[in-house]
């Protein structure tokens, strides 16, 4: 099964918009949606949940207020800024790494489990889908990743295509999500900022080894720096894959629920298939090389 | 006081509303907490001045006095240390930079150095700030701890938050004294507010919503806030003008008078729900 990633960097480029587009348009595939803190696939997927599961993604602290004789280590030792003034511990801040367990002479600090997110197997009519929701402000986002692309394991069968809807950003969450897949596909938008943004992410998957490929979703809405985007790629050797322009019509699909396949939008439906054709060729040619 | 500036979802608006903000607001100090895609610096064009690394302390092992017992590698929490035979391998991307190796260490073979991850930089008198991560590096905090030791408390200060809803936003917003949520009304957007709306609740910060990209086809933030009792403290409508503006870095208050004005009665609406 070959594992491609959607990112982009900056947020609200299309990420989703175009990976459920994507999932009308390619056979033989599975779905999962590795963005954990804000996932929105499973909005447009509609799919009926096989297993949910809490994720225990991390430790937290707990002080035995009866063994604890308040001599301070652990709070000198902490440094996190987790342990307040009257012994005990900040859930937010604790970072679950035990340190304060290594110093307490009493022995009163255990380091516990702690749920940090729920994990999902839908079957959807486009395919099983794997997914899941970080508890808010939990630690952790890029281990529910790695147990969102497990769980993709425990259920596949021979699909041919992993699709994989990422997260904005450059960090964990994000590393966690392109670390071992066969392709990257960059959805960017032509802004100072999405240029900004594409050029570091593109810098992650370079760093990371995974080949990059770039999809400049609303093109037309600032077409110099469209070109600014296409000259970066080819100077930099990341293959420009799709152009999508930008409709309201797309706008007003998404408010029913509905991708612009899904609305007849004829061009947008052909630019995506272009870039499905486009990326299928690539892939194969880096198995070639 | 300090106003942090959020959203859930990524693209609602945040660098939007926080640099019009600092643009109007006198004497004010913006800092960028989304440090893995810092845009704020596109929109405000700051002077950077300063720029100082941002380190962190990650173990090395001095193999002198290591004996390969393995009790770092037992106490990492985060699979940074493993000893395998006669050997330690560091993974010091994934250190958390606790020091629990250190504390464990029986032989006192594990020094602690200090290791770039990220930069923050600034403008000449400190009233713009930004965090860098580095390319390739997952653990963004350190840097937006090292951004929050430079506020300046007797400002209004404004933190631009990444998107989503873990930790890296908890730690931005921690301390605040109001939030501003950015909402757009699409499904995407609605279901995304809801887990912003739910983290500033668990933290206790009083808060209220920014409506971008706002349309009349569409009127389910409208209906969510009403029912929840929140405020809607401005709508930004849906405009090619104000779209073009950002492709090429340019703030609504850049295009047309009448949006500084508007920002202006937003920070009016910020200092007072803040001192509800």
């Amino acid at each position: 099964m070959k594992q491609i990633v959607f990112i982009s960097g900056k947020g609200g480029t299309g990420k989703s918009t175009l990976v459920s587009s994507l999932s009308l348009l390619v056979q033989n595939k599975m779905l999962a949606d590795c963005d954990v803190e804000a996932p929105n696939l499973h909005i447009l997927l509609q799919g009926e949940i096989l297993k949910k599961r809490d994720f225990f993604g991390a430790k937290e602290a707990v002080i035995d207020s009866s063994a604890c004789i308040k001599c301070g280590l652990c709070r000198k030792t902490c440094r996190f800024d987790a342990i307040s003034e009257e012994f005990e511990i900040k859930p937010m801040k604790c970072e679950g790494c035990g340190a304060c367990t290594l110093v307490c002479p009493q022995n009163a600090i255990k380091l516990e489990e702690v749920k940090t997110g729920e994990t999902y197997v839908s079957n959807t009519s486009r395919g099983t889908f794997s997914h899941a929701l970080l508890d808010i402000g939990a630690e952790g986002s890029g281990r529910l990743v790695t147990e969102v692309r497990k769980n993709v394991n425990a259920y596949k069968k021979d699909e041919e295509w992993l699709l994989i809807d990422g997260s904005p950003g450059i960090g964990c969450v994000v590393i966690a999500s392109i670390t071992g897949t066969d392709a990257v596909v960059v959805v960017s938008e032509p802004t100072k900022s999405g240029q900004s943004d594409l050029e570091r992410v593109l810098g992650v998957a370079k760093h990371f080894g995974v080949p990059a490929f770039v999809c400049i979703n609303k093109y037309n809405l600032n077409l110099k720096v469209t070109s600014e985007i296409e000259e970066y790629c080819e100077n930099n050797g990341y293959p420009v894959i799709g152009k999508i322009p930008f409709e309201p019509s797309i706008v007003k699909a998404l408010q029913e629920f509905k991708t612009p396949i899904e609305a007849g939008n004829k061009v947008i439906t052909n630019e995506i298939k272009n870039l499905w054709a486009r990326l299928v060729d690539e892939v194969e040619n880096l198995k070639k090389a | 006081m300090k106003v942090g500036i959020l959203s859930g979802k990524g693209g609602t608006g945040k660098t939007t509303v926080s640099a019009s903000l600092a643009a109007v607001v006198p004497s004010c100090q913006y800092i960028d907490c989304d440090v893995e895609e810092p845009n704020g610096a596109i929109f405000l064009k700051p002077e950077l001045k300063e720029k100082s690394p941002v380190k962190v302390l990650v173990p090395e092992i001095d193999m002198t006095k290591c004996n390969f017992c393995g009790l770092c590698a037992k106490a990492c929490q985060f699979n940074a240390i493993a000893v395998v035979k006669d050997k330690v391998l560091v993974f010091p991307e994934i250190c958390h930079h606790c020091g629990a190796c250190k504390i464990a260490c029986p032989n006192d073979a594990i020094l602690e150095v200090e290791r770039t991850i990220g930069v923050v930089e600034a403008n000449e008198d400190g009233t713009f700030l930004q965090g860098k991560l580095d390319v390739g590096e997952p653990i963004s905090i350190p840097i937006i701890n090292e951004l929050k030791k430079h506020i300046k408390e007797d400002r209004f200060v404004i933190l631009d938050c990444p998107p989503g809803a873990s930790c890296a936003v908890v730690n931005s917003i921690e301390g605040c004294d109001y939030c501003v949520l950015i909402a757009e009304p699409t499904p995407f957007g609605l279901h995304d507010i809801k887990i912003a709306v739910q983290l500033v609740k668990n933290m206790g910060i009083p808060f209220g919503v920014v409506l971008n990209k706002a349309s009349n086809d569409n009127r389910s933030i409208h209906h969510f806030c009403q029912s929840e009792g929140i405020e809607i403290l401005m709508a930004i409508p849906f405009s090619k003008e104000i779209a073009e503006g950002y492709s090429k870095g340019i703030l609504p208050v850049e295009i047309n008078d009448l949006w500084n004005e508007k920002f202006k009665k937003l920070y009016e609406k910020i200092e007072g729900g803040a001192h509800k």
